[in-house]
């Protein structure tokens, strides 16, 4: 695609949505933090939202119970810093990484195993039943929490930041903390990596050939069925890695905490247009900068805010802001 | 047991699709190495054969046989790893991809463009002239027409044993169609087994060698296609028209 062809006009959103902002806010510097704390929970809610958005365009299936990945990545995360607390205690950086790469890991690890058994015992009995996929899979998260409360308990569990994370970082008057900046530096690999995966690979060209077609995919002679698991893995493989971003960025974990996330992601597939990783990925700033800026500017109205925002985008462009299914 | 002179035979297809019952027992043979068209008025049961033959609705009786092979209970994916290459109605085209990405696809032995068969390649840009025009640019943007040969040219990007294409002149216009029927004059010669479906006659006067017509869910008259042409009563309650 030449760049001519590229539509721009929802890209232009999030830093439109910034510029307006900043006479509102007054202050540049608590603009800055604002700004940045906006796209630090966009990242972690793009990362947790990808998986979901390719598994709704690639096979039609709504998985609402996306959330239970989220709450077993930060449960598994707080079981593995727990295990290093030499490290996570440590001041230095890259001590504190060596701790946080192995619980990502774990947690994306057994997230995309359950994911695994998910989709094989709860997602595949009920392809094209749409009623169905939502009350099983919603009935699957509500079994995915009572079993995190069996093997952790029912309790909030603190997970507090390494300590070469706490902090922050001065720019001009603006304070930026550094877990924000570590959180938008891994929501850009992991965007990267989907992008490279999804624009440069056959099997990315067959996943965004599968959202728009997946009849014809098929016709081509792919299995679209052995596709689709393997997407179900690693979308919920990166809700645990966005669960153990979103602990750490709450510095605490509940077991409900997916059921609590799962209202921003579902707003942020619709407002990207279902199955599109491109769009899921500005709906995720939207909401992340928007929630931010509301949560500061009008406290009252910051619930609502993300909802209004996707009406907004839904009365401008009904299929989201790049529609690829024509579902 | 299916004849070897016949590449695809259909026996006794019924096929239904929820509560209806759209196939009342196809009987069809496509032999090898020729072009088969299937003809009939809409609604016939056409583009409902095409779909079962390629597994994407199951026949509920009856047997289907390739290259010998019992095909009747396996999965488009399965089907199509036998070499059968099929252009949907809608031409099946990914619109967001580009023609290259659309053809990349179907070259299941390419992982990415420099492995496709610069041979080959070459000859679908000759056949299809377009194709090489708009490589890069995405499928969705161009004309019905363009779309078509991408489509077509999807199909034969590696050489298949048997090529299934639902109504190719569908909506493009004269012009077009006669770069299409030279496409598939020239396809013909390369000696792979052709089955269109087609409401154009003309189209099918020039590219026919054999005829199946079909009415009401089965076929009531198969035979070459010369002779159809040659008997106008035959056309007339055939297809209520002549050739």
């Amino acid at each position: 695609m030449t760049a001519s062809d590229f539509d721009w006009k929802p890209l232009a959103l999030v830093p439109l949505l910034a510029l307006v902002t900043l006479p509102l806010v007054g202050s540049p510097s608590t603009w800055l933090t604002l700004t940045v704390a906006g796209l630090a929970m966009g990242m972690i809610i793009f990362i947790i939202a990808s998986g979901l958005t390719l598994v709704f365009g690639l096979m039609d299936v709504l998985n609402f119970g996306h959330g239970v990945f989220i709450a077993l990545g930060a449960f598994v995360a707080t079981s593995v810093l727990g295990a290093m607390g030499d490290w996570t205690g440590s001041a230095e950086l890259w001590r504190n990484m060596v701790a946080v790469l192995p619980a990502m890991l774990v947690a994306m690890a057994v997230a995309g195993a359950v994911g695994l058994a998910f989709e094989r015992f709860i997602v595949r009995p009920v392809y094209g039943q749409h009623l169905k996929q939502i009350l099983i899979t919603m009935g699957g998260m509500i079994i995915g929490e009572e079993l995190i409360k069996v093997i952790w308990g029912p309790q909030q569990i603190p997970l507090p930041l390494p300590e070469g994370m706490r902090g922050s970082l001065l720019l001009g008057d603006a304070a930026i903390e550094k877990y924000r900046l570590v959180a938008v530096a891994v929501g850009l690999v992991v965007f990267g990596v989907l992008a490279w995966t999804l624009s440069r690979t056959k099997v990315g060209l067959l996943i965004r050939a599968g959202v728009q077609d997946r009849e014809m995919v098929e016709s081509l002679g792919y299995r679209i069925r052995r596709l689709f698991v393997a997407v179900f893995v690693v979308g919920s493989a990166l809700a645990g890695l966005g669960g153990v971003m979103w602990g750490l960025y709450q510095q605490n974990v509940v077991p409900q905490m997916g059921a609590q996330v799962n209202v921003l992601i579902f707003i942020v597939i619709i407002i990207g247009g279902l199955g599109s990783t491109g769009g899921a990925l500005i709906g995720a700033l939207l909401v992340g900068l928007m929630a931010n800026y509301t949560g500061f500017l009008v406290p009252k109205v910051a619930l609502f805010s993300n909802i209004a925002l996707m009406v907004a985008i839904l009365l401008w462009r009904p299929q989201g802001v790049y529609p690829v299914t024509n579902r | 047991m299916s004849s070897t002179a016949n590449l695809l035979e259909l026996k006794g297809v019924h096929t239904h699709i929820g509560a209806y019952h759209i196939l009342h027992g196809v009987d069809l043979a496509i032999p090898k190495g020729q072009l088969t068209m299937l003809l009939g008025r809409n609604g016939a049961g056409k583009t409902t054969t095409l779909r079962t033959i390629m597994g994407l609705w199951q026949a509920s009786q009856g047997s289907i046989h390739f290259n010998g092979r019992d095909i009747t209970r396996l999965h488009t994916p399965q089907i199509a790893g036998l070499n059968i290459a099929y252009v949907p109605e809608n031409m099946g085209i990914f619109a967001d991809l580009t023609v290259k990405e659309n053809l990349l696809l179907a070259a299941r032995k390419a992982s990415n463009a420099a492995q496709m068969d610069a041979a080959r390649l070459q000859w679908i840009f000759r056949l299809f002239p377009a194709v090489e025009k708009f490589w890069n640019h995405p499928a969705g943007k161009l004309s019905g027409g363009q779309k078509q040969m991408v489509a077509v040219a999807r199909a034969i990007i590696e050489p298949r044993d048997l090529l299934i294409v639902d109504e190719p002149s569908k909506g493009l216009a004269p012009a077009i169609i006669n770069n299409m029927i030279e496409a598939f004059d020239q396809l013909k010669k390369s000696g792979v087994t052709i089955l269109l479906v087609e409401q154009n006659i003309h189209f099918a006067k020039r590219l026919g060698d054999n005829v199946a017509v079909m009415d009401n869910g089965r076929v009531v008259h198969a035979g070459s296609m010369a002779a159809l042409a040659a008997d106008e009563a035959l056309q007339q309650s055939l297809l209520g028209l002549s050739l």
